[in-house]
């Protein structure tokens, strides 16, 4: 089973990249779950959400404590809380920044692996707006392997339709190219 | 009521206890709990039916002629149509002769 | 009939339910949202309003409302469903009670979410413990594919004729409400086997006028009273029935009391709802660890299934009880009440220790059942068994 904890802010739409991975899984015979921190809905207030994905039916209901890999939507939430908590040596840490893995300072836990990718550019460019969620699928997808750019793509038009399902395709794998991966 | 309360079962209650004789309340007779009776002054009725339309019980009837007067076997006593009549030809006399 | 299609699906689970409903045809539906049930009625009214489904969707002012026009409809003999959770509950509780002593088939998709105050809108039990013992008939889920299912279960037990009960799908808010997850639908065949038109005798109308609902002289209350008492007992073979004939059209078999490693368990944890789950995760862990303990699942609540429950632990040494509940002044929570009072008297009956977790949406994670049932192990087997034990309470 692999765990993923995404943060972002509220209307970010961490939520739906993790409902989008979960269901690719589901969609090509797996088994996953995906799930908001519950709660009162805040724009702007940092929030958490949770996705796992695995071959058999999975029988957990509680939150993700030790995630496999992390997502973090908001470049600024890495000063604000420890993306890094819970995880062990050689998970993965995907962070929507403009700088290098290098660059990024202040980490609690630095025996895992850094992807970086600046969604925000890539969001901007193709969507008009900084919306990153979709966007930062196209960088977990290729540092992950967890599922594919096939399996997310009728999800995703199902989701947004036809004219912006496109876009957000476009953004998602401007991200899948565009991600460095340290470590 | 084809059987008193206090003798029906819970097996012949019925699910959810519904009621499924229709206008089983005229078995129901409320007479018994008058202190005073209405009596009309025919000569004086104008055959109005405003007491037919205040009765609370429903117990006021028309006779063949077109007057009004009191179902007893109903009539709890309770003084309304003496009070509404406009003509003043009801009143409430006392049970005990 | 509405036309959503059959296969598996990846979808959050209020949408799943409110897929179920539709796909049972319903006539009426009465709600008022509430957080954690919102999405659940939310997505009805999407389907009705977009004709896809041939209901009276009566968004009302309220939930006493909502149970109101719930108990009109049934009471004519329309298919009813509602949906509501905590303050919702509490407000309609007034005629929740009378639905069930009317004998009004219906449906309710109850995401249990704690009471104020303090105000929470998180997940507990402490809800449908507050209507405990208004007798409706009340099972609980575990996962989506289950309460999917179980709104088709429902309505078949619900409109039995020789049921005629309210019942109440209990479903963890949000653990469960607003969870995304496989769930496997059926199609409309399927359905029209299994759940046949609701007939109800003595519904209202014109042609055949009834009383319901009168008043009840001391000489009558005390019969009534055993008339629902013997309906709900009554009902229990149907329910299982109605869950036997589920599991033969789909494969997914439902029983009263679930079990899980008990056969040559020594002990077992027992929890209601969704805390099955990691459950059954905690006990393969521990049983790696040699620890020979089993998991029993309550899933129907009301009625009872006493003998099941009975079967199921006489034997065993000790049983660690986890409620997401406290009855206040009371010995603990709801559930360990009940199988203490079940087991009272009983020959071989093991010794019953209470946690109480998970109050409001508090998390209680694979470690956490882990050291509950290694605690109360300790507990039973130093004798510690009196009252109840607040798990994770700081101070």
């Amino acid at each position: 089973m692999r765990e993923i904890r995404f943060h972002g802010r509220g209307g970010q739409g961490a939520v739906t990249s993790a409902e989008l991975i979960a269901i690719s899984a589901i969609n090509k015979g797996g088994f996953a779950q995906a799930f908001p921190s519950f709660g009162p809905e805040r724009r702007g207030a940092p929030v958490v959400a949770f996705c796992r994905v695995d071959d058999k039916k999975i029988h957990i209901r509680a939150k993700v404590y030790n995630p496999d890999v992390v997502v973090v939507l908001d470049p600024g939430l890495v000063d604000l809380l420890d993306p890094t908590e819970g995880m062990k040596e050689g998970d993965m840490l995907i962070i929507n920044t403009k700088k290098t893995a290098d660059q990024i300072k202040g980490l609690k836990n630095t025996s895992i692996k850094i992807a970086t990718v600046d969604a925000n550019k890539i969001a901007q460019e193709e969507l008009g707006r900084v919306i990153v969620n979709t966007t930062m699928i196209g960088a977990f997808i290729k540092a992950t392997g967890i599922i594919s750019i096939d399996d997310i793509t009728e999800p995703m038009m199902e989701r947004f339709g036809a004219k912006l399902g496109e876009r957000n395709m476009k953004a998602l794998k401007r991200a899948y190219q565009e991600v460095t991966i340290k470590g | 009521m084809a059987k008193p309360i206090d003798e029906i079962t819970w097996q012949e209650l019925g699910i959810g206890a519904v009621v499924t004789e229709i206008g089983n309340s005229v078995q129901y007779k409320t007479g018994s709990w008058r202190s005073e009776r209405p009596v009309v002054k025919k000569e004086h009725c104008i055959k109005c039916g405003v007491c037919w339309l205040f009765c609370p019980d429903m117990s006021i009837v028309q006779t063949p002629e077109g007057h009004f007067t009191a179902n007893l076997e109903f009539c709890k006593g309770c003084g309304i149509c003496a009070k509404e009549c406009p003509v003043g030809c009801i009143t409430m006399q006392g049970e005990e002769a | 009939m509405s036309e959503i299609g059959k296969g598996r699906k990846g979808i959050e689970v209020s949408i799943a339910m409110a897929d179920a409903v539709a796909q049972a045809d319903v006539d009426v539906i009465a709600a008022y949202p509430i957080t954690p049930q919102t999405h659940i009625v939310e997505h009805l009214a999407d389907i009705v309003a977009n004709g896809e489904l041939d209901a009276e969707f009566v968004p009302v002012e309220s939930e006493h409302s909502a149970m109101s026009v719930c108990c009109g409809s049934a009471a004519v003999g329309a298919r009813t469903f509602t949906s509501t959770s905590s303050q919702g509950l509490a407000l309609m509780s007034e005629i929740f009670i009378i639905a069930a002593a009317m004998r009004l088939p219906m449906v309710m998709a109850l995401a249990n979410r704690s009471l104020s105050s303090p105000l929470s809108i998180w997940n507990d039990h402490t809800d449908v413990m507050m209507v405990r013992d208004a007798g409706w008939i009340h099972f609980f889920v575990e996962n989506g594919q289950e309460a999917y299912d179980g709104i088709f279960n429902a309505f078949r037990m619900s409109e039995d004729p020789g049921v005629m009960l309210p019942v109440a799908v209990n479903l963890d808010g949000f653990i469960m409400t607003h969870m995304v997850e496989p769930v496997e639908y059926v199609d409309g065949e399927l359905i029209k086997k299994y759940l046949p038109e609701f007939k109800m005798k003595n519904a209202l109308h014109p042609d055949n006028p009834v009383s319901m609902g009168c008043f009840a002289m001391p000489e009558i209350y005390t019969e009534a009273q055993m008339s629902r008492e013997v309906g709900i007992k009554d009902a229990y073979p149907t329910i299982v029935k109605a869950w036997d004939e589920w599991g033969a059209l789909t494969g997914r078999h439902y029983k009263p009391i679930e079990t899980y490693r008990t056969d040559d368990a020594d002990y077992c944890i027992i929890t209601m709802g969704s805390f099955g789950e990691t459950a059954m995760e905690v006990a393969d862990m521990l049983r790696e660890e040699g620890e020979k303990v089993g998991v029993v699942k309550i899933r129907l609540w009301r009625p009872f299934p006493m003998e099941e429950f009975r079967k199921s632990v006489l034997g065993k040494k000790y049983l660690i009880v986890l409620d997401r509940a406290i009855s206040f002044g009371s010995q603990g929570g709801p559930v360990a009440m009940e199988l203490r009072s079940a087991l009272y008297g009983q020959k071989d009956a093991p010794v019953v220790v209470n946690y109480v977790a998970g109050l409001a949406g508090r998390d209680v994670s694979r470690k956490d059942f882990r050291n509950i049932i290694l605690e109360g192990k300790k507990k039973a087997v130093s004798g510690h068994t009196d009252g109840f034990t607040l798990y994770g309470l700081r101070g």
